[in-house]
C-alpha cells in the first residue's frame, strides 16, 4: 500500500488534486495511502459480480448469474424469532449470520433495544435481551446493506453465505454462562508466542534463526554485531518480523516482508480458545500497517494483539462471536489510537507525519460457525475442501472502488479502472474519520478452509477462484504448509508488499482446541 | 588507562547525515560525518593523552616555532621585523608549563632558543629570555624547510608530552633542497607532530605551504602584510594551546565487497584523506585527523557497496574515532556512527539528495574549480579560467560562502553571481590571487 498513483481527485472528498499533491487540499486526506495493486478485479459480493440489490426480498436468496445455484447451499440456522422457540442456551450453531454496519451507530444490529447499553458480559444479563420492535436505521455510510438471503427455517439453496439483514431481527445472543463457573474452570486459552521462523521460502540462505548462532545469514561467514549487521558483509540481519510463522492445531499463519519492502509492516495473531459449551473457537487476526503513516509496523502489531486479546476474553465468556469480533475491532482501534498520542506531541513540527494506522481482518471459526470482521482492504476467502464447490470472498474492501460500486454510482469496471480505486476508505488509526467495523457470520455447510490475508497476497490472487487454485488441496489438513504456499505465491509474483496469510480449516476440529 | 570522565578531557560525538535509500542497482553511498569534541577546552588543559594525564598536571604540550631567516626576509626589512614581533607575540601566548623552542631557518636549521638540543619550559623568565634571543635573528642564507622540520621533530620528541605542534613561517620558495627532500621530511614528521604553515609576503609558493600544512594536519594561510603576523601567531598559538587530544584517527570499517571511493575532511577546510589510510585490522582503516580541542569537523565518506536486492539493508560503513597506539591496539573514543544502505523502489526516497552531502559536494567542487581556474589563468588560458572561476563564484554565492566570494571578487569582475558570469580582471594583485589560492579550501557549514 505504498504506491502513490496519480489521482485526479481526492478519494475522500472529491476535491480536484494537482500533480504532486501528497495530501488533499480540502480534507487533508493522505493520498499516499492510495494503494494501486496490479490488475485488481474486485468481487463486490460473494454471490457473483452483480451488485447487491438494495433490498432483497426476504426469503429470496440472491443468486449470482452463472453461478451454480446448488453449489453452495449452506443451510441457515433457524431464526429464533421465526421459529418461536428461543433456546435458553443458544449455541453458535443456532445463530443466523449477519453483518454489522457501523460502530456504535444504530446500524450495528445486535439484539438489544436501541439506546440500551451493551451488556459488558452476558453473565451480567442472564436473560436474553428484549427484541427491538422497530427496524434500526441503516448505518451512516452510504453503502447499501446486504440482505439476508432468507428468513425462516427452510432456506432455499443459497449461493452466498447469509449476510446481515437490515431489520434488526433479534439475534439469539449467546447464552449466558452460568455465573457460578469459577474462573479456573473456564476453558483454557492458548496464546503461543510468535517465533521467528526457521524456514523462509525466499532463500535457503535466510533460514538461520536470527537469535542464537549470530552468524550472518547473508554471507554465512561473519558474526553479527550489536547493531544487527554482519561484521563481514555488513548486511542487516533479518528482524524477527521479517518472516514469521506460527502453527496451532487448527490454524497457521505466515507473514513475510516481501521482496520490495525493507521491513514487514504486517502483523498477525492466531490463537485457540473454547466457547462456554466446550466447543473450540479458533481465532486469526491479520493487520496491514499503512505505509504512508508513521510507525505502521507498531500499529499493526498493537491492533492484532489487542483484537486477539479482546476475542480471547470475550469468547469463553459466551459473548456471541460476532459481537466479540465487533468489540475486538473497537479494542484494536483503541490500541492503534493510543499509539498516536506521543507521536503528535513529538512530531508536531513535522506536518507530513501521520498517525499510525493499519487495516484489520479477523476470523473466528467454531465447529459450526465462521465469523469474519474487517476494516480496510485485508480480506477473507472461503475455499471449500471439495473444489467442485465454488470458493467465495467473504469481505468487502473499505476501498474507494468498492464503495462506489456498492453505492451504485459506478459500474464495477468503471470504478476499478479509476486511479482512486484502491484508496482505502477505512482503517484503524487516530486519523480515521469514522470507524466502521464490519462483521459477518456464516454457516458453511461443508468443510473448507478460511484464508485471512493482506493485500500482499490477494494482489496476486484476487478472485476467489484464483485464490482457490493457489491453495493446496490438502489445505485443511496442513494449514501451515498452505500458508507457506500462499506466501510463496505472492513472492513468486513479485512480493511487492508485505504478505501475511492465516489459514483456518472449517469446521474447527473438536479435539485440538484445548477446550476444558 | 585514562579516566575519561574528567571534565577537561573532550567527549567525542559522531553524527551521520545521509540518504540511506538507494534505487535498484544503486551502489554509491554518500554520507557526511560530523565529529564534535566537547567537554574539555578550558584554560590550561592542553592535556589528554590518556596514558599521561593526571589532574592538576601542567600543560602537556610542546611547541616549536620555525622562523624563516633567509636573506629574502630583509627585502623589505619589515618582514624580518614582523617575523620577530610575531614570534614574540606567539611566545607571550604560551601557557606556563608548555615546552617550547625557537628555530631559525635558512638552508640549515639553527636553534635560537633555548639551544643545546632541548626545550624550554614556559614561565615568565624563559619567555623573556626567548624574546631577548630573538634579537639574534638575522636574515641571510637560503631556504630548506625540510631541515627545519627535522630539527623541530628532534626537539619536540625530546619532551615527554602529548601535544606536539610546530609553526612554520616562510617568505620564499623552498629552493635549497629538492622537493623530494622536503617530502621525505614531511613523511618523517607526519604523525609525530602537527604544524601550521604561514607564508609572509608574496614570494612563496602556495602549493608548498599548503602541502606542509596538509601533511602535518595543520592550517595554511597567507600573511601578505608582515604587520599582521603578530595577531595571526597569537591566534595560532591559542588554537594549539586549546588542543587536548593528539593523534586522533577516523576509523572506517567497511564490509567485505565494498570499496571506499574517498574520504575527505570537508569542514572547516577541504582536506583529502583517502590516500592517508592506515590499515587497522580486518576491513578497517584509520585516517589521521591530528589533534583536537573543542571543535567540530565534517567528513565526507563515499563508499561503493555491492549491489543488493530491493528491500535489503546493509551497513555500508561504521565510523568511529580512535587513538591508535604504535603496537596495533587503539583506544576507542566512544563515539560511533553508522552509514547505511537500504534499497527501495520508492523513487521519492532514493532520488533525494541529503542536504549536507549536496552542500559539501558543492564546497569541494568550489575548492577544486578555484584551483583549476587559477592554474588556467597562470597558464594563460583565459577562457578556461573564466569558466572555472565563474563556476566558483556561482557555487560560493549559492552556498553562502561569503569569505570565498569576497576573495573571488578581487580576482574576477562578477557580472551575475547566480549564473556564474564573470570577467577576468585585467590586473590582479598578487597577494589577492595567492590569498584566494591558499584559502580556496575553506568551507562553510550548511545553513541551518
Amino acid at each position: 500500500m505504498s504506491q502513490m498513483p496519480q489521482l485526479a481527485a481526492c478519494p475522500s472528498c472529491e476535491e480536484p488534486l494537482e500533480s504532486g499533491d501528497r495530501f488533499c487540499g480540502a480534507c487533508g486526506y493522505d493520498l499516499s495511502a492510495v494503494p494501486a495493486p496490479p490488475d485488481d478485479h474486485p468481487t463486490i459480493t460473494m454471490n457473483g459480480s452483480a451488485p447487491r440489490p438494495p433490498s432483497a426480498a426476504a426469503g429470496a436468496a440472491p443468486v449470482a448469474p452463472g453461478a451454480p445455484v446448488t453449489a453452495v447451499d449452506w443451510p441457515l440456522a433457524p431464526e429464533a424469532d421465526s421459529s418461536g422457540t428461543p433456546a435458553a442456551v443458544v449455541l453458535p450453531a443456532d445463530i443466523e449470520g449477519r453483518e454489522s454496519g457501523g460502530s456504535d451507530s444504530p446500524g450495528v444490529r445486535f439484539d438489544r433495544p436501541a439506546g440500551s447499553p451493551v451488556p459488558p458480559h452476558p453473565q451480567s444479563s442472564p436473560l436474553p435481551p428484549e427484541r427491538p420492535q422497530a427496524p434500526a436505521p441503516a448505518g451512516p455510510h452510504a453503502r447499501p446493506q446486504p440482505q439476508a438471503p432468507g428468513q425462516g427455517h427452510a432456506q432455499p439453496p443459497a449461493h452466498a453465505p447469509a449476510r446481515a439483514a437490515v431489520e434488526p431481527d433479534e439475534y439469539p445472543l449467546a447464552a449466558p454462562l452460568p455465573p457460578e463457573i469459577p474462573a479456573d474452570e473456564l476453558p483454557t486459552v492458548e496464546v503461543p508466542t510468535i517465533e521467528a521462523s526457521p524456514a523462509d521460502p525466499r532463500t535457503a540462505d535466510l533460514a538461520t534463526p536470527a537469535a542464537g548462532l549470530k552468524v550472518c545469514v547473508a554471507c554465512r561467514a561473519g558474526q553479527v554485531d550489536r547493531d544487527g549487521y554482519c561484521e563481514n558483509c555488513g548486511h542487516a540481519q533479518p528482524r524477527e518480523r521479517d518472516h514469521m510463522e506460527q502453527e496451532l492445531d487448527a490454524v497457521a499463519a505466515v507473514s513475510d516482508r516481501g521482496l520490495r519492502h525493507h521491513r514487514n509492516e504486517d502483523a498477525f495473531t492466531v490463537s485457540a480458545t473454547a466457547l462456554p459449551d466446550g466447543s473450540p473457537a479458533v481465532v486469526a487476526i491479520v493487520c496491514d500497517g499503512v505505509s504512508s503513516a508513521t510507525r505502521p509496523d507498531e500499529a499493526s502489531l498493537a491492533a492484532s494483539r489487542a483484537a486477539n486479546e479482546s476475542l480471547l476474553t470475550a469468547l469463553p465468556c459466551g459473548t456471541h462471536p460476532q459481537q466479540a469480533m465487533h468489540d475486538a475491532i473497537l479494542a484494536a482501534a483503541e490500541a492503534v489510537n493510543s499509539l498516536a498520542d506521543p507521536a503528535t506531541s513529538s512530531h508536531e513540527h513535522q506536518p507530513h507525519v501521520n498517525a499510525p494506522a493499519c487495516t484489520l481482518v479477523g476470523a473466528v471459526v467454531t465447529p459450526t460457525l465462521l465469523i469474519v470482521g474487517w476494516v480496510g482492504d485485508s480480506r477473507v476467502y472461503w475455499v471449500p475442501v471439495d473444489r467442485s464447490a465454488p470458493p467465495a470472498r467473504l469481505t468487502e474492501d473499505d476501498s474507494w472502488a468498492a464503495q462506489m460500486v456498492a453505492a451504485g454510482l459506478m459500474s464495477e469496471t468503471e470504478a476499478y479502472a479509476d486511479e482512486r480505486a484502491h484508496a482505502i476508505t477505512g482503517w484503524l488509526g487516530a486519523d480515521a474519520y469514522e470507524l466502521e467495523p464490519h462483521t459477518a457470520s456464516f454457516k458453511p455447510d461443508r468443510p473448507g478452509v478460511v484464508v485471512v490475508c493482506t493485500d500482499g497476497l490477494w494482489n496476486y490472487a484476487e478472485g476467489a477462484e484464483e485464490m482457490a487454485e493457489v491453495i493446496p488441496p490438502d489445505a485443511a489438513d496442513r494449514p501451515l504448509h498452505s500458508a507457506q504456499v500462499l506466501v510463496g505465491h505472492a513472492l513468486d509474483g513479485g512480493g511487492h508488499d508485505n504478505v501475511t496469510v492465516a489459514v483456518l480449516p472449517f469446521p474447527a476440529p473438536q479435539q485440538g482446541a484445548g477446550s476444558a | 588507562m585514562a579516566n575519561f570522565s574528567k571534565s577537561n578531557v573532550p567527549q567525542f560525538s559522531v553524527e551521520v547525515y545521509q540518504n540511506e535509500y538507494l534505487p535498484e542497482g544503486g551502489r554509491e553511498v554518500n554520507a557526511i560525518v560530523t565529529v564534535t569534541s566537547t567537554g574539555g577546552g578550558t584554560v590550561g588543559s592542553a592535556v589528554a593523552a590518556p596514558h599521561l594525564y593526571t589532574p592538576g598536571q601542567s600543560p602537556d604540550a610542546a611547541v616549536a616555532i620555525m622562523v624563516d631567516c633567509s636573506g629574502s626576509m630583509d627585502y623589505p626589512p619589515t618582514k624580518m621585523r614582523g617575523a620577530r614581533d610575531a614570534t614574540a607575540a606567539a611566545i607571550d601566548a604560551l601557557r606556563d608549563g608548555v615546552h617550547f623552542a625557537v628555530i631559525g631557518g635558512t638552508h640549515v636549521a639553527k636553534e635560537v632558543y633555548p639551544g643545546n638540543g632541548e626545550l624550554a619550559v614556559a614561565d615568565a623568565q624563559t619567555r623573556e629570555q626567548a624574546k631577548q634571543s630573538l634579537r639574534k635573528l638575522s636574515a641571510g642564507g637560503g631556504t630548506a624547510i625540510g631541515t627545519w622540520l627535522k630539527l623541530a621533530d628532534r626537539l619536540l620528541s625530546s619532551a615527554d608530552v602529548t601535544i606536539r605542534h610546530g609553526i612554520v613561517l616562510t617568505d620564499g620558495r623552498n629552493e635549497h633542497e629538492s622537493p623530494e627532500d622536503l617530502k621525505a621530511a614531511l613523511d618523517a614528521s607526519a604523525g609525530r607532530f602537527t604544524a601550521d604553515a604561514r607564508g609572509v609576503g608574496t614570494d612563496w609558493e602556495v602549493k608548498e605551504v599548503t602541502a606542509i600544512a596538509s601533511a602535518l594536519l595543520g592550517t595554511a594561510d597567507i600573511v601578505a602584510d608582515p604587520a599582521g603576523l603578530s595577531a595571526d601567531f597569537t591566534q595560532m598559538m591559542e588554537t594549539a594551546m586549546g588542543k587536548e587530544v593528539a593523534d586522533v584517527a577516523l576509523r572506517l570499517w567497511t564490509p567485505v565487497g565494498t570499496s571506499i571511493k574517498f574520504v575527505k575532511q570537508v569542514a572547516p577546510t577541504v582536506e583529502p584523506l583517502t590516500d592517508r589510510r592506515t590499515e587497522a585490522g580486518p576491513r578497517a582503516g584509520d585516517y589521521p585527523t591530528g589533534s583536537w580541542g573543542d571543535e567540530s569537523r565534517d567528513y565526507h565518506v563515499c563508499v561503493e557497496v555491492p549491489e543488493a536486492g530491493l528491500g535489503q539493508e546493509m551497513l555500508a560503513a561504521r565510523v568511529s574515532l580512535v587513538i591508535p597506539h604504535g603496537d596495533g591496539t587503539a583506544q576507542t573514543l566512544g563515539a560511533q556512527g553508522l552509514v547505511r544502505a537500504v534499497w527501495t523502489d520508492d523513487m521519492t526516497a532514493s532520488t533525494s539528495i541529503n542536504p549536507q552531502v549536496a552542500h559539501y559536494t558543492g564546497q569541494a567542487e568550489l575548492a577544486q574549480v578555484i584551483q583549476q581556474g587559477l592554474d588556467a589563468r597562470k597558464a594563460g588560458d583565459a577562457d578556461g579560467a573564466t569558466a572555472k572561476l565563474g563556476r566558483a563564484v556561482q557555487l560560493a554565492s549559492a552556498s553562502g560562502n561569503a569569505d570565498t566570494a569576497k576573495l573571488l571578487a578581487k580576482v574576477v569582475d562578477v557580472v551575475d553571481a547566480a549564473a556564474g558570469t564573470v570577467r577576468l580582471k585585467a590586473k590582479v594583485a598578487e597577494a589577492d590571487e595567492m590569498t584566494l589560492e591558499t584559502r580556496s579550501t575553506k568551507t562553510v557549514r550548511v545553513k541551518k
